[in-house]
């Protein structure tokens, strides 16, 4: 009954008695027979060890997400790791975004790393405070600090005296940090966030309409932006015409907003012509009004269609070698049995269902934003740079995003608003339509590769010919860098794992001449459907099982020094010692995924199984696709994945980014497609740029999470490689053609 | 930058006087029409009057976000391609991007923010329960979808899920779950296989 009577937290309390909370819920604290069960102190007190955390004298704590919530679950994952080591009740935490500020450390939410690099610093960041309340708890009992335990925001002794986090909050404030040794982080084992399900910190927010995204920031007295950007990248304005725009009510100012050609930054706007109105109709309808006359530039000619066969030209002769063992030239010319295939992807948008968008003010030589954002420290540079600023004066808010996918790291659209937020006086609104989106994108490289795989009479594999060209995004803002990069390269082709003596990966140059960038998983899209396919018919001319066939070709377990391949080799900027690329680990999702689709059992007729295995961010995963044809239609009955990500902090989330992935597999391989004809891009919105319905997606997907107490490991984009495959040598099961070309088309 | 300032930022029939005084706007055919299309609207929002001055022309959207401050309700396409932006008009889901005010009259318009009676709505409890949106953004739509289908139909078979839902894109592809959610909620609030 007293511990009932003790646990009721401060707010709960002050719901319930109005009239002198404090001085009762005192009076109760000196009523226990424990004279020492203390929860709540000092109200002033804010014990904050470290930029991530606050503890306030209620006992209250505050843990701030520093990386980007754009629907993976960091937002609670990251600050769940912090809480299990320091102890706390999950319930008394709320979960601050944080502004931009390299203060956090890296906040460039991309690339799967964030779990990866801030794991090991959210558990010191837990387990140092959790440290510093157990040595102020120890002082004021005066025992020796190893006889004092954290646990669920109480510190206890083996006395069985109990002081709580809120009392603790402004003695553990005055402390000094405590040593390195000093600080123990928990065994796995006592872990009570890690590894089980934590829902999201915006859930019931989400579920009822009141969780703020880019749009919803309301600034008393803004107006709404649209711009009318040049068709072509590059391109600018050459004349236009205002009047008409100037005459829809609610219009307030039209003007000409700078194009910087091309190549371009990747922080920077495309210019155009800037439309002000009172409100996002007005704006729309402004827009719609404007006449204006382009000026289309370097790239006016782009067609993206012909450009994959010209670069298909060039993956059909000798590249420049980028990975070499053997004489792979000669093997493949010896060799009796051969697979060669060319693989086509086109240009792809994110399409995030929240467009880009964002919120500015400019006051008195400062300037504050609310953007949906990747990446908060680029956006605070790029505006600061923009705007002729000093960093300091640029704050850069945070909101939810409504979906990312590399999208929005780019902060052009977060400087836009700036600058007409500057330039129109007003505090502005910038919506982007979803036209906007999707033909003014950071577009996903299109690509062409050819694949030669030669073997002996036994079926032994001896040589392995991969040559892939596609425009770097480098090349998107300097035209001299349209060679591949070794981290775009080492996407599949350079960390090819099978046990082939004789390898040669080879590229070409291209150029970008739209704004290419990087979408979830990037390179790894192209080359993983390639290899996946290509390994497919290798297996069909080897006469064994697809499955069985990879683990063959694997060999034996083993940690392959990739760098001693190729100096272009790159580990996802780790190092290989400390995230090696194992064959054992990639051998055991296979074999899971084989055991969890129930592999080479019978199917009905017109329906298969196909599966394809890819390492990428540093997971293993291979992925089995049920497809079934119904009257020439593709569906898709299962989905089944087997990953190794290392700890699987939050897995109920890991798996939800796995369902996801699938989805976003099942637009790249069924639905989606940009074209250019003309420098333009030919597609606009859901009608012409499609994604995968409910009606596309599988109808389950079942995750199956290698339980791990290895380093943890990117989720976010893994699933997305080996899913094009997969489905691809799945309907080679059923219609006994191959497809070499995506999106797919029956 | 080059910048144009309209002189007409105040409401229209002041812009009427304006441009007949000084002439300056009588080569735009499109000047007379705008002045009409202003107009008054009340209509029923979440079960209680409200009253907005608009163009008549203005999606529901707009009116719900930009006159009205109800955020709930998202913008994904402006072409009633996505569904992120429905709502009810008189129960049934329609993408208020492409509503005209003009064409909600006397129907009864209800939002994310206006489905629950108590605390949750129990399609918002199940969807908690399954844990389905990622990013959320088209939740909101995809909720009052779900809603409207089973207010219809309390039992819904995947085709009739299929059919209820293929408006509504989820990028991050919670599709899986959606599913699940809306068999939970049919079931009132039970788990279905």
């Amino acid at each position: 009954m007293k511990d009932k009577i003790f646990k009721i937290d401060r707010r709960t309390f002050l719901k319930t008695t109005s009239i002198s909370a404090t001085g009762l819920l005192l009076g109760m604290q000196f009523s226990c027979t424990n004279t020492s069960k203390k929860l709540i102190g000092d109200p002033a007190a804010n014990f904050s060890p470290n930029v991530y955390l606050n503890i306030n004298g209620s006992g209250d704590v505050t843990i701030i997400a520093h990386r980007s919530e754009m629907g993976t679950g960091i937002k609670t994952s990251l600050p769940l790791v912090l809480a299990d080591e320091l102890e706390v009740d999950w319930k008394k935490v709320k979960v601050v975004q944080a502004v931009g500020d390299a203060k956090y450390g890296d906040q460039n939410t991309d690339g799967s790393y964030s779990v990866r690099m801030f794991y090991p610093i959210m558990r010191q960041a837990g387990a140092t405070a959790r440290r510093m309340l157990e040595q102020a708890a120890a002082n004021e009992w005066k025992v020796d600090v190893n006889e004092c335990k954290a646990s669920n925001h109480e510190v206890v002794n083996s006395n069985g005296d109990v002081l709580g986090f809120g009392y603790l909050a402004d003695k553990a404030s005055l402390l000094p940090l405590p040593e390195a040794e000093d600080v123990k982080l928990k065994s796995p084992k006592d872990f009570k966030f890690i590894g089980k399900k934590t829902s999201i910190v915006d859930l019931e927010d989400i579920v009822t309409g009141k969780a703020i995204f880019g749009l919803d920031t309301h600034l008393e007295g803004a107006k709404v932006a649209l711009v009318k950007r040049p068709p072509v990248a590059g391109g600018k304005v050459k004349s236009y015409k205002p009047e008409a725009a100037m005459q829809i009510a609610g219009v307030q100012k039209v003007f000409t907003m700078e194009s910087p050609g091309f190549p371009i930054q990747l922080d920077s706007p495309l210019g155009g012509v800037v439309v002000v109105a009172d409100n996002t109709w007005a704006a729309m309808k402004g827009r719609d009004a404007l006449e204006v006359v382009w000026e289309n530039g370097v790239n006016a000619n782009y067609d993206s269609a012909a450009y994959i066969e010209s670069m298909m030209g060039k993956a059909k002769v000798s590249g420049k070698v980028r990975r070499g063992q053997g004489e792979t030239a000669k093997a493949l010319k010896a060799s009796t049995k051969k697979v060669q295939a060319d693989y086509r992807v086109h240009h792809l948008s994110h399409a995030p269902m929240e467009t880009p968008c964002a919120m500015a003010q400019v006051t008195e030589g400062k300037v504050e934003v609310w953007a949906p954002t990747q990446e908060p420290q680029w956006a605070r540079s790029a505006v600061a740079g923009a705007l002729g600023m000093d960093e300091k004066d640029v704050t850069v808010n945070v909101t939810l995003l409504g979906g990312g996918f590399g999208r929005k790291s780019k902060p052009d659209y977060v400087v836009e608003a700036a600058l007409i937020a500057k330039e129109s006086g007003f505090p502005i609104k910038l919506l982007w339509t979803r036209e906007d989106d999707i033909q003014h994108d950071y577009y996903h490289a299109n690509c062409a590769q050819h694949i030669s795989v030669g073997m002996d009479e036994s079926g032994k594999v001896n040589s392995w010919l991969h040559r892939t060209v596609f425009p770097s995004i480098g090349s998107t803002s300097n035209a001299k860098a349209n060679e591949p990069s070794g981290s775009e390269l080492s996407q599949g082709v350079l960390d090819l794992p099978y046990d082939i003596p004789n390898v040669s990966c080879e590229s070409n140059n291209a150029n970008a001449q739209v704004r290419v960038g990087w979408l979830r998983s990037v390179a790894n899209i192209n080359h993983a459907f390639a290899i996946g396919c290509t390994l497919d018919e290798v297996a069909e001319k080897r006469g064994v099982d697809p499955a069985q066939n990879l683990l063959d070709l694997l060999g034996s377990d083993r940690n392959i020094d990739m760098a001693s391949y190729s100096k272009d080799f790159w580990n996802y900027s780790e190092k290989l010692e400390e995230f090696p690329w194992s064959t054992a680990r990639f051998r055991n999702v296979i074999e899971e995924a084989r055991r969890i689709s129930g592999w080479g059992k019978e199917m009905p007729a017109g329906s298969a199984m196909g599966i394809a295995a890819h390492r990428s961010f540093l997971s293993y995963v291979a992925c089995v696709v049920e497809v079934k044809v119904e009257n020439g239609k593709i569906k898709i009955p299962k989905a089944y994945y087997a990953l190794d990500c290392g700890v699987a902090v939050n897995p109920e989330r890991v798996k939800a980014q796995f369902e996801g992935g699938a989805v976003f597999g099942a637009s790249i391989a069924l639905k989606s497609k940009i074209t250019v004809k003309n420098g333009a891009v030919q597609q606009s919105n859901f009608d012409t740029y499609e994604v995968a319905r409910i009606t596309d997606a599988p109808l389950e997907t079942e995750v199956y999470i290698v339980p791990s107490e290895e380093k943890p490991t990117g989720v976010g984009e893994p699933p997305v490689p080996p899913f094009a495959p997969a489905l691809c040598n799945a309907l080679y099961r059923i219609t006994g053609k191959r497809i070499r070309q995506l999106p797919i088309t029956m | 930058m080059e910048l144009w300032v309209s002189l007409n930022h105040i409401n229209a029939s002041k812009l009427s006087i304006e441009a007949k005084k000084n002439g300056r706007f009588s080569t735009h055919s499109s000047f007379s029409d705008l002045i009409q299309l202003m107009s008054a609207y009340k209509f029923n929002l979440n079960q209680k009057e409200v009253e907005v001055e608009a163009a008549d022309d203005t999606p529901l959207l707009w009116i719900l976000r930009d006159n009205l401050g109800m955020t709930g309700t998202k913008f994904g396409c402006g072409k009633a391609l996505c569904g992120a932006c429905t709502v009810h008009l008189d129960g049934q889901a329609v993408r208020s991007c492409s509503l005209p005010i003009s064409a909600v009259g006397e129907k009864k318009i209800t939002t994310i923010e206006g489905i629950a009676q108590g605390d949750l709505h129990p399609v918002q409890k199940s969807w908690m329960e399954e844990d389905v949106p990622q990013c959320g953004y088209c939740q909101s739509g995809q909720i009052m979808s779900a809603v409207a289908l089973l207010n219809t139909n309390d039992n819904p078979t995947d085709d009739d899920i299929d059919q209820a839902m293929a408006g509504n894109i989820c990028r991050c592809g919670t599709y899986v779950r959606i599913r699940k959610a809306i068999k939970r909620a049919a079931k009132g609030g039970t788990h279905e296989g």
